[in-house]
């Protein structure tokens, strides 16, 4: 059986947020007497995570995803609840604990900036005490995974968002940790650089069998690594689950294009009873449902006579979209 | 703590902050400059303080000149350290870029301490010591070994409380964000301490002594290089440094229970 290497139970945290009111009044006001208040961000979460899954956290801005991952990690102190990870309080940042995870985020870079990414990584190497013989197999390894090699001795200020975020990650799995907290890792990269990580990281989850925990907004990021997803809506789990029950869940039909041989043959299958979404001369598409789409098709082919046929999935971000602002779904 | 890690790890930084610093030639340049006009600007104020009567609070010019090289010393260490390392503390708080630090297995102080190094604060060490050794032959100061101890301790001393308050200053961004000002405050109470204790009236003798122990960071030193130090008062210095440190070290452990971590 697999061991459950993250657990959280009843996890909350509160941050003092002060507000301003608008104008020079109010800048004065906020100046000599600021107003803050107690704001709970995450409210009593609980979930585990399997040794080797890749997790998925969606959530809209400021639904507390971040949050969640960086206690996780340990930056930051829980206000009620208990978090194990990989059997540590990972708040207490011991030093084991600290060997076994990584963050990448990608709006924030760790790399010396004006030097080239492979002095940062042996600097990291020496931080984790390995030797200069093994942090160079490492970043060999790593390196031919990612597919650079030029770019590891060219200064970090004159790489691409894309080469850099690929020495990002580099840098932060020079010491091979088990467990990996990706915040928005696909920020701002183009749809190659995108893909290019999105097989990567597939690639060192098959090799190492290390857990992911991931928060994007990109829902190609979350389709194509996670089979499971934690949503997160004002602080609070609004659905915890497989990925793909979630999409039918939300989105019960699939809409299907068919070719008809002639306009004749789109106008019967119109006026056969199914749902029409539209008809443009022999093209006519259906609205059908999941657990009917097998027996609609047969008795389409059957009754008509059809040229072409295609099964579009609704768009992935306007279903999850749904989920962003809904606050539970119970599968 | 393991000890060679570290020393490795040290190596490290200095090799990356210098091959940093190097990739900006003029900037090194410009430095060095500065460094020296400052240090000729120092002295010639200190020379128009001593222009009446020859003394100031009891010193000589060329006693004075003592602590002023001190203070280049100091100001040198600050510089090439703490400089470059404790004003990146404000930084890495404001974006959230200590996430990085903190998730390292090793001392988040001794990283966030150490990491850069701005190698054109070696020049004024040099310059501050080559002026000590100056007031050394001027002052016909005799160097033997308790004297020598005595000013490695005192002046070992005067680093640790500097970096301490400094340090201080800088762990409070995790509660008030942006400190630029109160290092500010710092550095230009520094800038006192190129003048001996005895030379500001006594209510400035003792808020220097007591809230913001400038005093202890250059007079102490320089009165061992005269012969005129005390006992009591090297001692007070090793306590006072010893509990900065201490308390620099607690509060900031205390202060990470309250990092929040920047939004992303």
């Amino acid at each position: 059986m697999v061991k459950n290497i993250i657990d959280v139970r009843n996890l909350s945290k509160s941050f003092d947020i002060s507000s301003k009111e608008p104008g020079l009044k109010g800048t004065i006001k906020h100046f000599f007497r600021r107003q803050t208040k107690s704001l709970k961000v995450i409210k009593d979460i609980s979930f585990e995570i399997k040794e080797g899954e890749i997790v998925g956290f969606l959530g809209a801005n400021g639904a507390g995803k971040t949050t969640i991952l960086k206690m996780l990690c340990g930056l930051i102190y829980p206000s009620d609840g208990s978090i194990l990870v990989s059997g540590y309080l990972p708040f207490r940042r011991k030093e084991n604990f600290l060997k076994n995870i990584t963050l990448i985020m990608g709006q924030k870079q760790q790399l010396i900036w004006d030097l080239p990414p492979i002095e940062s990584f042996y600097l990291n190497a020496s931080i984790y005490d390995l030797d200069k013989f093994e942090a160079k197999k490492r970043i060999k390894k790593l390196s031919e995974m990612l597919e650079i090699d030029e770019e590891l001795f060219i200064p970090v200020r004159k790489l691409s968002l894309g080469q850099r975020m690929k020495s990002e990650l580099l840098a932060a799995l020079i010491h091979e940790p088990n467990i990996l907290f990706l915040d928005e890792p696909t920020l701002g990269l183009d749809i190659n650089a995108q893909r290019n990580l999105r097989k990567f990281l597939q690639k060192y989850n098959k090799e190492t069998n290390a857990t992911i925990c991931l928060t994007s907004h990109y829902m190609k990021d979350i389709t194509s690594l996670c089979k499971r997803v934690i949503c997160v809506h004002e602080g609070a789990i609004s659905y915890d689950g497989k990925l793909d029950l979630l999409l039918k869940k939300l989105s019960p039909v699939k809409e299907i294009l068919i070719v008809c041989r002639s306009e004749e043959d789109a106008i019967k299958l119109e006026n056969s009873g199914f749902t029409v979404k539209n008809k443009i001369k022999n093209e006519i598409t259906l609205k059908i449902e999941n657990n009917s789409i097998t027996s609609s098709l047969k008795a389409i082919l059957n009754n008509f006579d059809i040229e072409d046929l295609f099964i579009n999935e609704p768009p992935i971000d306007e279903v999850i979209g749904k989920v962003l602002i809904k606050k539970d779904y119970d599968i | 703590m393991n000890l060679r890690k570290y020393l490795n790890v040290y190596k490290k930084f200095l090799h990356t902050s210098l091959a940093s610093e190097l990739e900006y030639k003029t900037n090194i340049l410009v430095d060095l400059i500065t460094a020296i006009l400052s240090l000729v600007g120092s002295i010639f104020l200190l020379s128009i303080f001593f222009q009446n009567n020859g003394y100031i609070g009891g010193w000589k010019f060329e006693q004075a000149l003592i602590i002023q090289a001190i203070y280049t010393i100091l100001n040198g260490i600050t510089n090439t350290w703490f400089n470059p390392n404790l004003t990146e503390i404000v930084k890495h708080i404001r974006e959230g870029t200590l996430d990085f630090v903190l998730l390292k297995p090793i001392d988040s102080q001794f990283f966030i301490s150490l990491k850069k190094i701005n190698p054109s604060g070696f020049l004024e060490i040099i310059i501050g010591f080559l002026l000590l050794f100056l007031c050394i032959k001027i002052n016909q100061i005799n160097l033997n070994l308790s004297f020598l101890t005595l000013s490695l301790i005192t002046i070992s001393c005067s680093i640790c409380i500097l970096y301490s308050l400094w340090f201080f200053i800088s762990t409070t961004t995790i509660w008030f964000v942006k400190t630029w000002n109160a290092i500010e405050v710092l550095r230009s109470f520094l800038y006192i301490g190129r003048f001996p204790l005895n030379s500001f009236s006594f209510s400035l003798r003792i808020f220097f002594s007591i809230f913001i122990p400038i005093a202890f960071i250059t007079t102490i030193p320089s009165e061992v290089f005269l012969g005129l130090s005390v006992l009591w008062k090297i001692l007070l210095e090793v306590i006072v440094a010893t509990i900065f440190l201490i308390t620099s070290r607690k509060f900031w452990l205390f202060a990470l229970r309250f990092y929040s971590s920047a939004s992303s």
